[in-house]
């Protein structure tokens, strides 16, 4: 991770579009009156989906709908990696190479990826379709390699698949997310190899007899209960 | 009240004291870097660590309410040990560059990696770089040794009310930085130098100048303003080289605004180190006694009335009382220390003076701005009000176009003439006033000079009288003066008695050709094209507007080169100490008036500075009580009259530069250049 830094080439304006305002609304009245900085985030996060990045004016013009100081609406911008601070391509495409990716062989989707693009990492196509750039961790380990393309994770990729996969969105296709081998969520990959014996039934046990005891001291009891007292 | 050991001593602190503050009230230190007793507390250094019994690891110290019955170790081996880690880390990429550095011989990690770093590093990575960011004209970066305390990014978000400074990305790419590299825009900016523990945050003005231990450091006033911050002022040979706030826990907490503390560098430049004589229409040089002697042919056997005399706003208590001494001597009753022609009432101590003191605010839940701009006119009370603004249930209302003051309050209009309603009760904020417990009014010299300002004077006591600010205990009435001198110069009672003539009188006299001689003591902020054809004598220590109009100039001392006397805008009276000599031939200013009072055959009765001090404990004895503020009793003042619906004409337009000392540094031409002319288009002849 490098220094994240807004940049150099910035839009003249943002203005959050009239369907976009209304989730923000949304967002803020979630708040109580005063906190509304609170909305920060998910604001940045609408404007990111706005323009794909997030653009000095949209800092600014968020600072001014939540009354915060600009640089408090930038500290939080470059704080999380999510946020794009420069222009991204339509299709970005983010591969994790932490450590559990990086053993199941993150390495190939990489240079599968640089293949099939053309481009480097922190790079975007001339067409501006495509961007390439490094994910730390995650968190799906369980079905690693991953890429994260947009709001989705593809799984369980390799050479192979990335290429698959990148040929369908340059075709403009959105394939199903999620593992591509197919597996169902994290479930182990192919059949299982635990658990596989039938379970064994419990125990059969003859409960009889005490079930009789148990209808003979109620008997008595209620004999007893009955009886006129001495 | 919970009661705890630490280190083997038995305290009682109250509760929510954090154990550094409760270890603090016993004198035992604990290390830190991010703690500062005025900021928010941050937590984030880790230095501050201690030892708790039946704590499983060590506790950040500055963060952790104290407990009943705890038992703290502050110099245990694991509070060592965990310090020393602690020190270690933030030494993997702090650059240990301080032969280079600024901060060096005052620096809180280097003093501190004396007691607990190692010898060596035990990390063979290379130190990260961070990029210098631009913060103005008076804060030098050297962002690679920040070590993150957020000490400056708290001062500015809470103190100083500029929420500029933050911190960008995070982890090992966290930067300190202002937004987009704009300058920071605060008076109050100079104060995150002093706060940073390390040199990432260095004075530009003062960079690469002297270590600490070359410095020859002396206690003394600032008079950039009326507010009296306590400074100490560091020399070498005969050089100020830099000005830093003292602690004084009423006038300025330790905070001390850009101008004090950056303007020092105009006492090198402009200086007037000798006398000089008007020959000819050109000032020519002179020894004293020829400047006398051409003073004396003009002013021996005149009369007294034709004698007038003006005090600047910078000018020491001693050298004013001896100017009235001298005009008193003279027969002459044209006298004032009012250069702006403020409708002050000498008489009435309680209508000049800031009398619920600047302490005082704190404790204040309501208050009036009548034609006062904190902000530019004071920014250390500034900075008080808005720390009592900052606890919430102060509702600030401002008569005037003051702009953004740091905080929140509600404008009233330009009109000054709202004072009037509120007065007469009509207005709601009367209302807001009576309600108030200890409700203030605070009226600034745009207010009380203008044409109406006595009239503005009276309607302000008529709202302190009638909206319930004077009380048992309490007097909510306060003046904010502009010039540090003004209250000295009233309370010496530098101000024309019935029948004389006051500085508009005065400069009306000049222009018509009744007053032949204008005695100028380092009073620059009139308009001397007023003076007309009146013999001009001009006793300061900058070649500025009155020097320029002098038909004899005496060279006098500036603040830093005497021993004086300053009155606050509180009345708090205070002395400052010579740091320095004053260059070539000049000399202190009283002596120069006892010097000229002989040769004029009028010898005043001192000679040396005892003999002056207790002359002005005679005249008046709050002057023998130093740091005291004297209760002024209330009483009528003011002349009713109609208040012009004119908006105020602020005496501050350019914060930077507004006495000949600031005129003449370098650095405020930089500020002005930065702050005040920013966005103005350059010409040929720029930079």
């Amino acid at each position: 991770m490098s220094t994240r830094s807004l940049a150099k080439e910035q839009p003249a304006s943002f203005a959050f579009s009239s369907e976009m305002m209304e989730r923000a609304n949304k967002i803020i009245a979630k708040y109580p009156a005063g906190r509304q900085a609170s909305a920060v985030i998910p604001l940045l996060d609408l404007a990111q989906r706005q323009e794909g990045w997030v653009t000095k004016p949209a800092i600014e013009e968020i600072a001014k709908i939540l009354s915060m100081a600009p640089i408090r609406v930038l500290e939080v911008a470059t704080f999380y990696t999510m946020f794009n601070l420069s222009p991204v391509g339509k299709t970005h495409v983010q591969i994790c190479t932490s450590l559990s990716c990086w053993l199941r062989g993150s390495n190939e989707v990489v240079k599968a990826c640089k293949e099939k693009l053309g481009i480097g990492m922190g790079e975007r196509s001339p067409d501006g379709k495509f961007s390439l750039a490094e994910l730390e961790c995650s968190g799906a380990c369980v079905n690693a390699p991953v890429i994260q393309i947009g709001d989705d994770y593809y799984e369980d990729v390799d050479y192979a698949s990335t290429g698959k996969l990148l040929d369908a969105f340059k075709r403009g296709e959105t394939p199903k997310a999620g593992s591509v081998t197919g597996r169902d969520g994290s479930a182990p990959a192919g059949e299982a190899i635990t658990l596989s014996e039938k379970p064994t039934p419990p125990a059969k046990q003859d409960f009889s007899a005490a079930k009789a005891a148990f209808e003979k001291a109620k008997a008595e009891a209620a004999a007893k209960a009955a009886a006129p007292k001495a | 009240m919970p009661k705890l050991t630490i280190d083997g001593i038995a305290v009682e602190v109250p509760p929510n004291t954090t154990i550094l503050q409760a270890a603090e009230s016993v004198g035992v230190e604990i290390p830190r870097f991010c703690y500062h007793d005025r900021l928010s507390i941050a937590g984030n250094c880790r230095m501050c660590l201690v030892d708790v019994e039946k704590s499983p690891k060590p506790v950040a110290s500055c963060a952790m309410p104290v407990g009943e019955g705890m038992v703290v170790h502050t110099k245990s081996d694991r509070a060592n040990k965990a310090r020393g880690g602690v020190m270690e880390f933030l030494l993997i990429n702090h650059p240990l560059d301080c032969p280079i550095c600024d901060q060096g011989g005052e620096c809180d990690l280097q003093d501190q990696a004396m007691a607990f770093g190692a010898d060596r590093g035990r990390y063979h990575e290379n130190k990260r770089a961070v990029k210098d960011k631009y913060m103005g004209p008076v804060v030098e970066t050297v962002m690679t040794r920040c070590i993150h305390c957020t000490r400056c990014v708290r001062f500015a978000t809470e103190v100083a009310g500029v929420p500029q400074l933050g911190a960008t990305g995070r982890g090992e790419d966290m930067e300190i930085t202002t937004y987009l590299e704009g300058a920071l825009s605060s008076e109050l900016s100079g104060n995150v130098v002093d706060l940073c523990p390390v040199g990432a945050l260095t004075s530009k003005p003062y960079a690469f100048n002297a270590r600490p231990w070359e410095l020859r450091k002396t206690e003394s006033i600032d008079v950039m303003d009326a507010v009296g911050t306590n400074i100490r002022v560091d020399a070498r040979g005969r050089v100020v080289l830099r000005v830093l706030p003292r602690v004084h826990e009423d006038v300025n907490e330790e905070w001390l605004a850009d101008k004090s503390r950056h303007a020092c560098d105009g006492l090198r430049y402009q200086r007037l180190d000798q006398p000089y004589i008007r020959k000819g229409g050109k000032l020519q040089s002179a020894s004293w006694d020829e400047a006398f002697a051409v003073i004396v042919g003009k002013v021996r056997g005149m009369s007294g009335a034709k004698f007038a005399a003006i005090a600047g706003d910078t000018v020491d208590a001693e050298a004013i009382l001896a100017l009235k001494d001298l005009a008193t001597a003279l027969g002459s009753n044209n006298i004032d220390c009012r250069q702006d022609g403020a409708a002050l009432d000498a008489n009435v101590r309680a209508s000049y003076i800031f009398n619920s003191t600047i302490a005082g605010i704190e404790q204040a839940d309501a208050l009036l701005i009548v034609g006062a701009n904190p902000r530019k006119e004071a920014p250390v009370l500034n900075a008080r009000i808005r720390k009592r603004y900052l606890k919430g249930n102060f509702p600030i209302c401002v008569i005037g176009d003051v702009g953004d003051l740091t905080y929140k309050y509600e404008s009233l209009g330009a009109n000054p003439d709202v004072l009037s309603q509120i007065a007469g009760g009509s207005h709601p904020v009367a209302n807001a006033l009576k309600n108030a417990k200890k409700p203030m009014i605070i009226v600034g010299m745009a207010a009380l000079t203008r044409a109406d300002g006595a009239a503005i004077l009276a309607t302000a006591k008529a709202v302190a009288d009638n909206c319930g600010l004077i009380k048992d205990g309490w007097n909510g009435f306060n003046v904010l003066h502009t010039a540090a001198a003004r209250v000295g110069g009233l309370d010496v009672g530098f101000v024309p008695n019935a029948g004389g003539k006051d500085t508009r009188g005065i400069l009306d006299g000049a222009s018509k050709g009744e007053i032949d001689v204008v005695y100028l003591l380092g009073a620059d902020e009139i308009d001397t094209a007023k003076l007309g054809k009146a013999f001009v004598i001009y006793q300061g220590h900058h070649g500025d507007r009155g020097a320029h109009r002098a038909d004899v100039i005496l060279p006098g001392a500036a603040y830093t080169e005497k021993d004086g006397t300053y009155v606050n805008t509180e009345g708090r009276v205070q002395r400052g100490l010579r740091a320095v000599f004053p260059p070539g031939d000049a000399r202190e200013d009283w002596t120069i008036i006892r010097a000229l009072s002989e040769k004029l055959g009028k010898t005043l009765p001192y000679d040396n500075l005892a003999q002056v001090r207790a002359r002005m404990a005679f005249v008046n004895p709050g002057f023998a009580a130093v740091d005291k503020i004297q209760p002024a009793a209330w009483k009528a003042f003011g002349i009713a009259g109609s208040i012009s619906p004119t908006g105020f004409d602020y005496p501050v337009k350019n914060y930077y530069m507004t006495d000949p000392i600031s005129r003449a540094s370098r650095t405020m031409a930089q500020c002005t250049e930065e702050f005040v002319l920013a966005g103005q288009q350059k010409t040929g002849t720029h930079g």
